[in-house]
């Protein structure tokens, strides 16, 4: 705000109103900035295990294929935890009394949060990363519904997809981001590639490649709406836990 | 012409070297495997608990892992459980690991189990 005001000053009104809002922040210098440092930018994602588990962040070098701009704007002014043993989940593991695995919480830390013009900037930087575009086709969602019964039953029994993903707030595995704010925070299309086939999109995901038909996939997704419409429903709205 | 071969030539030979390297088993097992069967590969992983139905396998389990022959281990990894009678949480992982990964994963769990197929200690 202060900048946009030297800039006024300095260059008189006519240029300030020439110049729209956003222009106060480089998004992109934003993204260099504070961002690059845990997040990958510019790909491709690591071939090696260890670049898995030095990795600090998951890859943003396509975030603008895979998010919902208003979703980003909002999660960058008031982020919340996504993936509840955070990245790489082996970092973050402690054993306790039992030999038991357990998620480390100390380590994991809060993540940084911008202001709404920062956050509005960094989204238009990141909608403009989009490689491996040629993964994704546009309108490879159909609309449609399940029943959230017959969801959990294909994302539980069936696939086995619970084992590492939670599809509400405490309850599933913890490996993976939680389902029940996908369809918030996601592009359906992008989800339907990603799904068919992780390591497309990442050669070492951790997510191993299931063998699921069209429309199974598609399934998937209408299911995701329903968990995320149930949860709203509920008043719990995007991850109030952390 | 010939340049751009040199250049695709250089570029390969320097691609090369990271991509051979097949990682050793128990860096594997670290990196997809701890997910479910847990650091100390006994079952207790961060995703083990009561949304599973069926609770990972104990890979520290001689007389269970004795049981199995290198080929069944391979194929559970491989195919997944359903493949071998076993649940579908034991998930497939033939579309993200070569078969010489799987190798040396069968590899690492004998070390883990400290037993070989029908020899239990
Ligand atoms: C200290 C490391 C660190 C820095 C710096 C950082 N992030 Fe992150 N970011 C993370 C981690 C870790 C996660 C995963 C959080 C989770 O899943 O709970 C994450 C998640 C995200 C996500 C959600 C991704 C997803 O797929 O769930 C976005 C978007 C994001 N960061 C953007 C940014 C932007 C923009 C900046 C710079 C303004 C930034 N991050 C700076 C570590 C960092
Ligand atoms: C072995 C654990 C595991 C299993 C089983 C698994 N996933 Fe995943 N999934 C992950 C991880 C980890 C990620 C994060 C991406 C990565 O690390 O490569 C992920 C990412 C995703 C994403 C993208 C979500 C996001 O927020 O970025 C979707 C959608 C998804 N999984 C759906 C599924 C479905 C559907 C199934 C079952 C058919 C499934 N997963 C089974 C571990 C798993
Ligand atoms: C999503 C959780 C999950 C992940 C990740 C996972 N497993 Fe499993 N695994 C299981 C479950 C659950 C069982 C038990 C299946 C049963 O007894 O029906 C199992 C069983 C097994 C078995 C025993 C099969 C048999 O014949 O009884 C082997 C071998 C195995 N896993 C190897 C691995 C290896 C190697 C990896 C890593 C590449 C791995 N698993 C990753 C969940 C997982």
């Amino acid at each position: 705000m202060a900048r946009r005001h030297l800039t006024g000053l300095l260059a008189g009104g006519a240029l300030l109103l020439a110049v729209p809002a956003a222009a106060a922040v480089d998004g992109r210098a934003l993204l260099e900035e504070r961002c690059a440092s845990c997040h990958d930018l510019t790909g491709p994602a690591p071939t090696t295990v260890e670049g898995v588990w030095s990795r600090k962040g998951p890859d943003l070098f396509y975030a603008g294929l895979k998010y919902r701009r208003d979703w980003l704007v909002r999660w960058l002014q008031r982020p919340t935890r996504i993936r509840p043993a955070g990245v790489y989940y082996g970092n973050h593991l402690r054993v306790d009394a039992e030999g038991h695995d357990r998620v480390d919480e100390a380590s994991l830390v809060r993540h940084l949060a911008l202001t709404r013009e920062e956050a509005e900037a960094a989204a238009d930087a990141l909608m403009r990363l989009r490689a491996k575009s040629e993964l994704v086709r546009p309108g490879a969602y159909q609309p449609g519904r399940i029943s959230l019964s017959m969801g959990d039953l294909m994302f539980g029994k069936f696939k086995g997809c619970i084992a590492c993903h939670r599809i509400e707030p405490g309850y599933g595995g913890l490996s993976g981001p939680e389902v029940y704010t996908a369809w918030a925070r996601l592009n359906p299309d992008w989800v339907i590639s990603f799904m068919r086939n992780p390591q497309a999109w990442d050669p070492r995901s951790l997510m191993p490649r299931l063998p699921l038909k069209e429309r199974d996939l598609q399934r998937f997704v209408h299911y995701f709406k329903a968990l995320y419409e149930d949860l709203q429903q509920r008043g719990e709205e995007e991850g109030d836990h952390d | 012409m010939t340049e751009r071969l040199l250049v695709a030539a250089l570029l390969l030979a320097a691609a090369w070297p990271a991509e051979a390297a097949t990682p050793s088993g128990e860096a594997l097992y670290k990196t997809y495997c701890w997910q479910c069967h847990g650091s100390r590969g006994t079952g207790h992983g961060i995703n083990a608990g009561e949304h599973m139905s069926v609770q990972p396998r104990d890979h520290t389990d001689a007389k269970y892992m004795a049981a199995r022959s290198d080929e069944e281990l391979f194929r559970a990894i491989q195919e997944g459980g359903p493949a071998v009678n076993k649940s579908v949480l034991m998930p497939p992982w033939g579309g993200a690991l070569s078969d010489e990964e799987i190798s040396r994963l069968v590899a690492y769990l004998r070390d883990l189990c400290r037993c070989r197929h029908g020899a239990a200690p």
